[in-house]
């Protein structure tokens, strides 16, 4: 169920993967974004996949582990396959009722958007899964360092964000644990209409809302005992410097992208 | 009423890598009236166990039987179950969200379908039984004390008059005097209401003093089952789960060994106070 | 010498109405004297609302006095320039293990505060490596918080404390919400750090058998300080702990019941061992 989400977790391993700087990364999952939703054709998906299953062997992740995180967004896959596979005109009709029809453009759009979804998933949750997230707020601090002299507060910000995803599980937990407690008390939050279903939930919110602003409290105090201030005296334990293998990994992901577009140009079949 | 547990296991994330038998093959019998202390340490399976007793899990084996009838049958009303066993939670405070502690308690036996008034009434007399000061029942519940709100869930819960009361650990976080407080009206509730009350603790001092039965968990077994004097015979057993008996206890088995001719068995400061006595000849 | 010195210490809460008007006072520290020697183990005990918690944050200048005087390690928290070095040199533990863990990896976490002190990253490793090995939570070092047991969490909590070298550490009821296992792991590690590394330990809590083997004990109700001694002399008054409705351990509890019987039992009985010897004595004389 709830728990079983794997966005935002991290799994602990000493691989090449894991040991990247979190600035490549950043970069790596943009670029591939791009390259996937670039990408055309049937070579240029072969190309993404070996990227992809590539960087999962590098990353010494068991693959169920991965795909674990793809059950939580089941529903959402079927409704866009769903929806490409039986509302996209095109010159081919094979079947309609109504405003339902399949079509040949469906059948490739349906199969297209799920694998881009279904790689999308993928691809972002290993970003997750091996970098943690005070890495990845290091990384976006740093990346998005040049805008502090405009006074964006970007260390604040950074701060904020890994205190959010450390925070993340904490809150599932107390969400179980107070709709469990809720139903005890004969609480339901299954049935009736929309209105009714979302009236149901204050029982579970505004503890949850309680819960959150007492923690917040208490981490602000105990933060503040241990002498956090944003200013500039602040020295880093893990502090980002590239390596060579950074460097390394800068010219594949590039050199990546390049391929998967110009394949995508020069033979974007069948499509 | 009795609840019956026939054969239940409980498998904690079935079908993934980190599957763990929560519950064992347990049996067990849970009479009218009791007073009952599920001990063991973390991860022993005693909130698991709890939480089969009305319903929250469902176990992956073996039945449980309230009132003579299968709580797993197709037709069994689970809404009926969660009125006959209530479930206090560890900090139930933390559930409360009403912004008066009356309409707070009235949550449950509103859930329960009741009509206004009975619901009105069962709420006052929820109020009137954990002993809450009247003058604080329109207040907001969050600017009651620690123990004051601590003793609003309860009542949040007995609210729905089950006749049996479990509670996860219900003085975790209070201080003495809150604490000896929870305890005094558990015991009431046990003997004036004629409940039974099911505590999971981790204070054996506690359980010696208050239970009429121990029950102790270890790796989702019942490793051990009777009155506190029973179960703290085998101190050396409990002390290999992580367990320990009652300070007293240990005493007198020194005592023993120094050739002192005390009751090995006792739990109590009381009844230490007079196995000494007696031994000494007074 | 005295590393903590409160004279007279008042802190009232004023609580104001939606118009900011003043609806009450309430006194949470009321006249408070209290002294600590350096490389003391003094214990403060008091139920909830008795002022022990809002002394505790008065140490670490998270709350400030309304009168009265409290110096900590030769400086005065009335003035908002010493604040950051005495929490350096007062590092505090809260009670809720979940709330004061800021990162998301153990190690991460140790480091935040020498971080926050602009310690170059080298010695921030060396004071993390050693911090966690006081603690003994070094093969954990690379773990998520989440997945440790709450005695786990405390102990990495007071790793952090001591990777910022306080000479005094606070511990605001660090036991509260553990397991018995959990509560004997955070008394073990601050004992050690106490016997070994001479920090002195401020433990505030409820449970009297965590007092036991403190120099020093303070007992506060309603903001006051009601008894102050070593555990002897404050366990010699079993009467006066159960009027405040205090707990006494059950050995000292039996040993009073048993001299109240009659028996010729010395007052102020901490130890199993001690009850035993006198009882032997007892039986033949």
């Amino acid at each position: 169920m709830i728990r079983d989400i794997t966005i935002g977790q991290y799994y602990p391993s000493d691989s090449i993967i894991h040991k990247l700087d979190p600035r490549v990364k950043l970069f790596a999952t943009l670029m591939y974004i791009i390259a996937l939703f670039c990408g055309k054709g049937i070579v240029g998906f072969a190309v993404i996949t070996v990227f992809l299953v590539t960087t999962i062997k590098l990353s010494k992740i068991p693959f169920a582990y991965i795909t674990k995180g793809l059950k939580g967004i089941v529903m959402l896959l079927l409704i866009t396959t769903i929806f490409n596979l039986f509302l996209t005109p095109g010159d081919k009709t094979f079947w309609h009722f109504g405003i339902l029809q399949v079509t040949n453009v469906g059948i490739t759009n349906a199969i297209v958007m799920t694998i881009r979804l279904i790689f999308l998933i993928i691809g972002t949750s290993l970003m997750s899964l091996t970098t943690t997230p005070n890495q990845l707020t290091d990384g976006l601090e740093k990346s998005l360092g040049p805008l502090s002299k405009i006074h964006v507060p970007v260390h604040a910000i950074a701060m904020m964000m890994s205190i959010a995803l450390r925070f993340i599980p904490i809150l599932v937990e107390e969400t179980d644990k107070i709709m469990k407690a809720q139903m005890a008390r004969g609480a339901d939050f299954e049935s009736g209409n929309i209105i009714k279903k979302a009236k149901n939930m204050i029982p579970l919110l505004v503890p949850l809302m309680v819960s959150a602003f007492r923690r917040a409290d208490e981490l602000a105090m105990a933060m503040e005992a241990r002498c956090y201030t944003t200013s500039d005296i602040r020295t880093k334990m893990k502090p980002l410097h590239y390596e060579k293998r950074d460097k390394i990994a800068y010219s594949i992901i590039i050199s990546f992208v390049v391929i998967v577009i110009v394949t995508s140009i020069v033979i974007p079949f069948p499509q | 009423m009795s609840i019956i547990l026939d054969k239940v296991s409980y498998l904690y994330g079935k079908d993934t890598s980190y599957e763990i038998m929560a519950l064992n093959d347990i049996n067990l019998k849970i009479d009218d009236n009791e007073f009952i202390g599920i001990i063991g340490h973390t991860g022993s399976g005693k909130s698991t166990l709890t939480q089969h007793l009305n319903g929250l899990l469902k176990a992956t084996s073996g039945h449980i039987y309230v009132d003579g009838e299968d709580i797993y049958d197709d037709d069994y009303d689970m809404k009926k179950l969660r009125g006959k066993v209530g479930l206090v939670f560890q900090y139930p405070e933390h559930q409360l969200f009403e912004t008066t502690v009356f309409e707070d308690v009235c949550f449950g036996p509103k859930n329960q379908g009741l009509d206004k008034k009975t619901v009105e009434l069962r709420a006052f007399e929820a109020l009137y039984n954990v002993g809450l000061p009247d003058d604080l029942y329109y207040s907001s519940p969050f600017e009651l004390s620690g123990g004051q709100k601590r003793r609003v869930a309860i009542a949040g819960v007995l609210a729905m008059k089950p006749k049996v009361l479990i509670l996860d650990e219900p003085t975790a976080g209070l201080d003495p005097a809150g604490r000896d407080e929870i305890f005094d009206l558990l015991k009431k509730m046990q003997e004036e209401l004629e409940m039974t009350i099911v505590l999971v603790s981790h204070s054996m001092e506690d359980v010696a003093n208050y239970v009429k039965r121990i029950i102790v968990m270890d790796k989702g077994h019942i490793m051990l089952n009777g009155n506190p004097r029973e179960v703290f015979k085998y101190y050396k057993e409990l002390e290999r789960i992580g367990l320990a008996a009652p300070q007293v206890t240990y005493l007198m088995h020194e005592l023993k060994a120094r050739n002192l001719d005390v009751d090995v068995d006792v739990t109590t400061v009381e009844e230490a106070k007079k196995s000494i006595l007696k031994a000494l000849g007074r | 010498m005295n590393i903590i010195k409160a004279i007279n210490l008042v802190h009232e809460f004023i609580k104001r109405d939606e118009e900011n008007n003043v609806v009450g006072i309430t006194k949470a520290l009321d006249n408070v004297d209290i002294e600590i020697k350096e490389g003391d183990f003094v214990a403060v005990l008091g139920h909830n609302g008795s002022g022990k918690s809002t002394f505790a944050k008065h140490i670490n200048a998270l709350l400030s006095p309304t009168s009265g005087t409290l110096i900590v390690d030769g400086k005065d928290v009335l003035q908002a320039s010493n604040r950051l070095d005495i929490r350096k040199k007062a590092g505090m533990v809260f009670q809720n293990p979940d709330n004061q863990i800021i990162a998301s990896i153990v190690e991460e976490d140790v480091g935040f505060g020498p971080e926050n002190l602009g310690i170059p990253t080298d010695e921030i490793w060396e004071r993390v490596d050693r911090s966690l090995k006081t603690v003994g939570m070094t093969e954990y070092r690379k773990h998520s918080p989440n997945k440790l047991s709450g005695g786990q969490k405390q102990r990495v909590a007071i790793a952090g404390v001591v990777a910022m070298e306080p000479k005094c550490i606070i511990l605001d009821e660090p036991t509260a919400m553990l397991d018995p296992n959990g509560r004997k792991e955070v008394i073990e590690a601050i004992t050690e750090l106490n016997k070994k590394k001479n920090i002195t330990v401020i433990l505030i809590t409820h449970y009297m058998e965590e007092v036991v083997n403190a120099d020093y004990v303070y007992v506060m109700e309603k903001g006051k300080v009601i008894m102050k001694g070593v555990p002897r002399e404050i366990f010699s008054q079993v009467e006066t702990l159960k009027k405040h409705r205090l707990d006494v351990p059950q050995i000292t509890l039996l040993a009073h019941e048993l001299k109240q019987s009659g028996l010729n039992i010395p007052d102020g009985i901490l130890t199993r061992e001690e009850l035993i010897d006198a009882l032997l004595k007892a039986s033949q004389g």
